[in-house]
């Protein structure tokens, strides 16, 4: 569980977040949606450590971060497995050799038992025969399993997605966010995912932050989102065409 | 104000590059990779240059030498004399500002706009040791190449005397050994070991804080070569003052 308390971290005199409190849920599929600048990545990248809150603490497990010693923060680090948006393969390496970076770098094992894993994760998310060939040689899909791949391999109790999904078409979209889903189940850890996507929302929002202006101005589940009469979130829920009209049938009784 | 932001944040780089060390069979295996690319990649265009700039030398040394009174060993000692001070040195170390240095910043430079610093930052790797530290270790092997390029300047500095007819072999290397100083060498290789770390910090360092998307990478190679020239000259004066002055 990760918890965030009253978080303020502003740049340059400007604030960008105001006095955020949520807590992201072990177990479940915690998602941050919100327009652009409304201060996801700024809290992301807060709890990834890469920012320092002007004020408030994020507490994982219930220790503040700001507590951790340089040793524990590193250790917290190898905990945390990360899928960026444009995947963050290493170009020069592998897809073998990409997943198995984690492993090569935190664990002394003998390189036939990080083959093993490796191939055993690349199974998890149906890449096998995949091991050779270079993120270049792959298709966007496949470069966001590769990477999710890689941030599961050393099995963490945390990962962070920021929009898991961009730039790929709506099958493959359901496909990443279902396979984000079922490991954050089989592997009972704590995922936090940025997205703007409103599909990702109706598939796998088990428990929504809504970012506006740096505010937490909503929070609930998928259920309530599409409920809630909270025109912030309305706002942004129903920009999209295509909600816009299911709603719309939805009131004439369609 | 810009230029003294640039330069604290580049040696604020080069305390984090010599920070929390890399797994060492990790590392190890960087620094061979690196080698190949940096240094044996290298190789075949500094032969190249060097036997031809060697031969031009000593062409034009012949040429000028119009007085009857001057002898003709000084085409040689001419063409090693500034084969060994400058021409390889220097000279070769601006190509290579444009050849290893622009292709260290555009490849940190790639990482950084795709996200793969980041990654290596979130795995709790130090990513200023992870891709700097090999590279400054593999340049460090330079003055290796600068020994090459030295000696097939001769070389082609002796083709081309000899072939050309402007002088025969035994009054080539009879020149090639006058006056020979062992300090000339060793100013060259402690030069050129400090070229070998400009080469290997500042196209790096442009790469590693260089902002923006793929059309940036390319204007921070430009930039990063710039500079590196910059910094070579400048070091070039620097040193040769301290040492021959």
């Amino acid at each position: 569980m990760i918890e965030v308390k009253n978080l303020h971290k502003g740049f340059d005199g400007e604030k960008i977040l105001k006095g955020i409190d949520f807590v992201f849920e072990t177990g479940k599929t915690n998602l941050i949606i919100g327009q652009s600048g409304s201060g996801k990545s700024v809290l992301l990248k807060s709890m990834l450590g890469l920012f320092i809150p002007d004020e408030g603490t994020i507490e994982y497990d219930g220790k503040s971060y700001s507590d951790f010693t340089d040793e524990e923060k590193r250790e917290l680090r190898k905990e945390i497995g990360m899928v960026f948006q444009g995947g963050a393969l290493f170009d020069s390496m592998t897809v073998e050799e990409n997943v198995m970076f984690p492993l090569r770098m935190f664990t002394k094992s003998r390189k036939r038992d990080l083959k093993a894993r490796v191939a055993e994760v690349l199974k998890r998310v149906n890449l096998e025969g995949s091991e050779n060939k270079l993120p270049s040689e792959i298709s966007g899909g496949m470069q966001k399993r590769v990477s999710i791949a890689r941030a599961i391999v050393n099995k963490p109790k945390y990962l962070f997605c920021d929009e898991p999904n961009s730039g790929l078409d709506p099958k493959t979209a359901t496909v990443i966010d279902n396979l984000i889903q079922d490991i954050t189940k089989e592997y009972d850890i704590t995922t936090v995912i940025i997205t703007h996507d409103m599909n990702s929302v109706l598939e796998i929002g088990e428990n929504i932050a809504f970012l506006k202006d740096g505010v937490l101005a909503w929070k609930g589940d998928k259920s309530q989102i599409f409920q809630t009469e909270d025109k912030t979130v309305t706002d942004f829920v129903y920009s999209s065409n295509l909600f816009k009209k299911v709603r719309d049938a939805q009131l004439k009784g369609h | 104000m810009s230029y003294l932001h640039s330069i604290g944040e580049y040696f604020i780089m080069i305390k984090g590059v010599f920070g929390r060390m890399t797994k060492r069979s990790v590392l190890k295996e960087l620094i061979f990779k690196e080698i190949d690319e940096l240094i044996i990649g290298s190789l075949g265009i500094v032969a190249f240059i060097s036997f031809f700039i060697g031969g031009v030398v000593a062409i034009q040394t012949a040429l000028n030498l119009n007085n009857p009174l001057i002898p003709k060993t000084l085409i040689a000692f001419a063409a090693r004399q500034s084969i060994i001070l400058e021409f390889a040195p220097t000279f070769i170390s601006i190509i290579m500002a444009g050849k290893v240095g622009s292709f260290i910043t555009s490849s940190i430079g790639s990482m950084r706009v795709t996200e793969q610093i980041d990654a290596l930052e979130v795995m709790g790797i130090n990513s200023l040791n992870y891709l700097i530290f090999p590279k400054i270790i593999a340049m460090a092997t330079y003055p290796f190449v600068i020994a090459i390029a030295m000696f097939l300047g001769i070389m082609g500095a002796f083709a081309a005397a000899v072939l050309g007819g402007f002088v025969g072999a035994d009054t080539f290397i009879t020149g090639l050994q006058d006056d020979f100083i062992s300090f000339h060498l060793a100013y060259a290789f402690i030069k050129t070991f400090l070229f070998a770390m400009i080469l290997a910090t500042i196209p790096a360092y442009h790469g590693y804080y260089m902002k923006g998307g793929s059309l940036e990478v390319g204007k921070a190679s430009t930039t990063s070569f710039v500079w590196t020239s910059v910094v070579l000259i400048i070091t070039n004066y620097i040193i040769t003052q301290l040492l021959l002055s």
